[in-house]
């Protein structure tokens, strides 16, 4: 025999159990709706590509796809590369130093897009503003980076990034 | 309003039967024929019903539209040009969706600064209002996605630009937008997505705009007196005083419209976006269309990134509590002589913020500078330098400028500059001060003048609508 109290508290067992399970469900259910727009297996698989770097002078930058990003790889001069390291790291509104930043003084590679929102900074061909640092102007927003990548500048907040990248011989950088 | 009984009379033996199973003939008489309507309103008023046309435009088009364009990353520019130039009437379909937006957008602002200045989002139009806000919303979503599909340079580097404001949120930021993506850049997967979602949200706004009607139809419209009818003499029926208003509005608002198809129907347009999209390049001047650059002003404004993107979204979400930031119980600016000024200082602003977002972040609107030329570099540095052991915050900036023979260095020293960055921080600043301090403020400290004692009084006088009582 149960009372009243009992059927109650059944009652009330029933329907938060009953209601968790069809949440539990519900939101198993929509779980592949909405992962299904994440990047694909197709994307995911990481291609590494290799780069040769010896054709590339004193000064020059060259840019190439990785992952559908632009990579800049850029040699630089001394001027440069003590321009990058004179600057107190203190200084800087993304603290980094340099050395922190490259594996060789002389190469710079980096991921090619403003850390703002997104657009490609200018200052790859030699006939391009360079921004007030001698390194990269994007033209969206305005940011300024310099002769390391780091943001001096503007709204962007970060330097532009490094991407995962080794040195196979002298000449040669595999990235990815 | 809504409890005004529809004098519908079905008139024969189909009607009748169908009255008794689905009343939907009573109901359109009752809420678009027999309607009674503030008899005051005048032309801004008809925005209601130019909207609703250039949102069927919009549909009827859009629909066509699909038939032909490819949402593929490889296909969709050419599929675009293939609509322009072998698609029969292609080039006129897509012209009028691609002006239909700017219309559209025109209509609407018209709609929202008319309520604002008639305080139609006052009790009992609150949630009039908030549904208004929640269609400029998925406006702006939908443009901004079918913007994206024609897959051009601008088209590409909005999307990056706009995706990339997802990054701005701490710690899941980066997760979000490649989400968005479906990749780690703005691809094929992301074009097609955007073309599925630029067809769903039609729709939804279809659905808001049924509630916004609804729920207009429950409290009646305002009018520019902000007062509420009274009698039976302050309003007239819908039909036909109001459907001929409304009739002739639009079809002098499809002239301007027709005018933009026939002749400068890329006159809105950038032509940065005759070149397909090209992941490796930005374009060095890269700005939304028209209608975003108020809010692209406001988001650039702000120096810092996800502060920024918070502005922006704050400036639109601000619109959603305005009933409650207005302390005044005047509805109309007509009676309110100390908010008109700043209503109209409000305008100004978001007209000059859009000048603002066309123009470059270091673009100076006022430059005043002493330039002095120099043949060598070095003479330009050592001058440069004595001008700053003088002044050390001193400006200076050596320009470089090559003539046919030889190369001149002009010192500019700016003694005083107006900066895009700087106008538009100020006028941001007005945009959130009139919401937040000046609707709170001016309606305790205001006086407002005499409201008329009603709507006819106000059109016949007061004599007249006394007799017509």
């Amino acid at each position: 025999m149960s009372s009243d109290n009992d059927d109650v508290a059944r009652r009330d067992f029933l329907m938060v159990a009953a209601g968790s399970v069809a949440g539990v469900g519900g939101a198993c259910a929509l779980w592949p709706l909405i992962d299904q727009m994440n990047p694909d297996a197709s994307a995911k698989a990481l291609a590494s590509i290799e780069v040769d770097l010896s054709p590339i002078k004193d000064g020059q930058a060259i840019t190439i796809m990785w992952r559908g990003k632009p990579i800049f790889i850029r040699k630089r001069t001394a001027d440069d590369i003590k321009a990058a390291q004179e600057i107190p790291v203190s200084d800087l509104p993304d603290p980094e130093a340099d050395t922190d930043r490259v594996q060789n003084d002389e190469w710079l590679v980096l991921i090619g897009i403003c850390t703002h929102l997104g657009c490609i900074p200018r200052g790859q061909a030699a006939g391009d503003v360079h921004g007030d640092f001698g390194g990269w102007f994007c033209p969206c927003h305005g940011s300024h980076y310099d002769t390391s990548g780091r943001i001096r500048k503007g709204p962007a907040p970060k330097n532009l990034a490094v991407p995962p990248y080794k040195f196979l011989t002298d000449t040669k950088i595999k990235i990815g | 309003m809504s409890d005004h009984s529809s004098t519908y009379e079905p008139t024969n033996g189909f009607t009748r039967w169908l009255d008794e199973r689905l009343p939907i003939m009573r109901l359109m008489h009752g809420q678009f024929i027999d309607f009674p309507t503030p008899r005051n309103l005048n032309y801004l008023w008809t925005f209601g019903a130019i909207l609703t046309f250039c949102l069927a435009i919009q549909l009827i088009t859009g629909i066509v539209l699909a038939m032909h364009f490819i949402p593929h990353g490889d296909f969709a520019f050419a599929s675009v040009e293939h609509i322009m130039r072998d698609v029969n009437w292609g080039d006129l379909i897509r012209y009028t969706h691609f002006v239909g937006a700017s219309m559209f957008f025109l209509a609407a602002y018209i709609h929202m600064f008319r309520g604002l200045y008639f305080g139609s989002y006052k009790s009992p139009r609150e949630i009039i209002w908030i549904l208004g806000v929640l269609i400029i919303l998925c406006m702006i979503i939908t443009a901004f996605m079918g913007y994206s599909l024609v897959w051009g340079q601008m088209s590409f580097w909005a999307v990056t630009v706009i995706t990339n404001l997802f990054t701005a949120i701490p710690i899941v930021g980066e997760s979000i937008t490649q989400w968005i993506w479906g990749g780690y850049s703005v691809g094929d997967p992301t074009l097609n997505r955007l073309f599925s979602l630029h067809y769903l949200f039609p729709f939804i706004i279809v659905a808001l705009v049924a509630l916004h009607i609804w729920a207009l139809h429950v409290v009646g419209s305002n009018n520019p007196t902000g007062v509420e009818p009274k009698t039976e003499n302050d309003s007239v029926s819908f039909y036909p005083y109001y459907v001929i208003k409304d009739s002739f509005a639009t079809m002098v608002f499809a002239l301007l419209f027709a005018w933009f198809v026939f002749y400068a129907p890329n006159y809105l347009g950038h032509s940065d976006n005759f070149i397909e999209a090209n992941p490796l390049q930005t374009p060095p001047h890269i700005v939304p269309e028209w209608y975003f650059l108020p809010f692209y002003a406001i988001l650039r404004a702000i120096p810092d990134k996800l502060l920024g993107v918070v502005t922006m979204m704050a400036a639109i979400c601000v619109l959603f509590i305005i009933p409650w930031l207005d302390t005044s119980k005047i509805r109309s600016t007509r009676y309110r002589p100390l908010l008109k000024p700043f209503f109209w200082l409000f305008v100004i602003t978001c007209l000059v913020l859009g000048y603002c977002g066309a123009k470059s972040p270091d673009y100076r609107f006022v430059e005043m500078a002493d330039t002095q030329k120099y043949t060598s570099k070095a003479a330009a540095v050592s001058a440069k330098e004595e001008i700053l052991s003088k002044n050390k915050h001193a400006d200076l900036e050596i320009i470089e400028s090559i003539n046919s023979k030889e190369i001149t260095y002009d010192l500019k020293n700016t003694k005083f500059k107006l900066t895009n960055q700087v106008l538009s921080l100020l006028l941001t600043f007005y945009y959130f001060a009139f919401f937040f301090a000046i609707m709170p403020i001016v309606g305790l400290i205001e006086t407002p003048h005499k409201l008329p004692g009603s709507i006819a009084e106000s059109v016949l006088g007061k004599s007249s609508a006394d007799k017509a009582q």
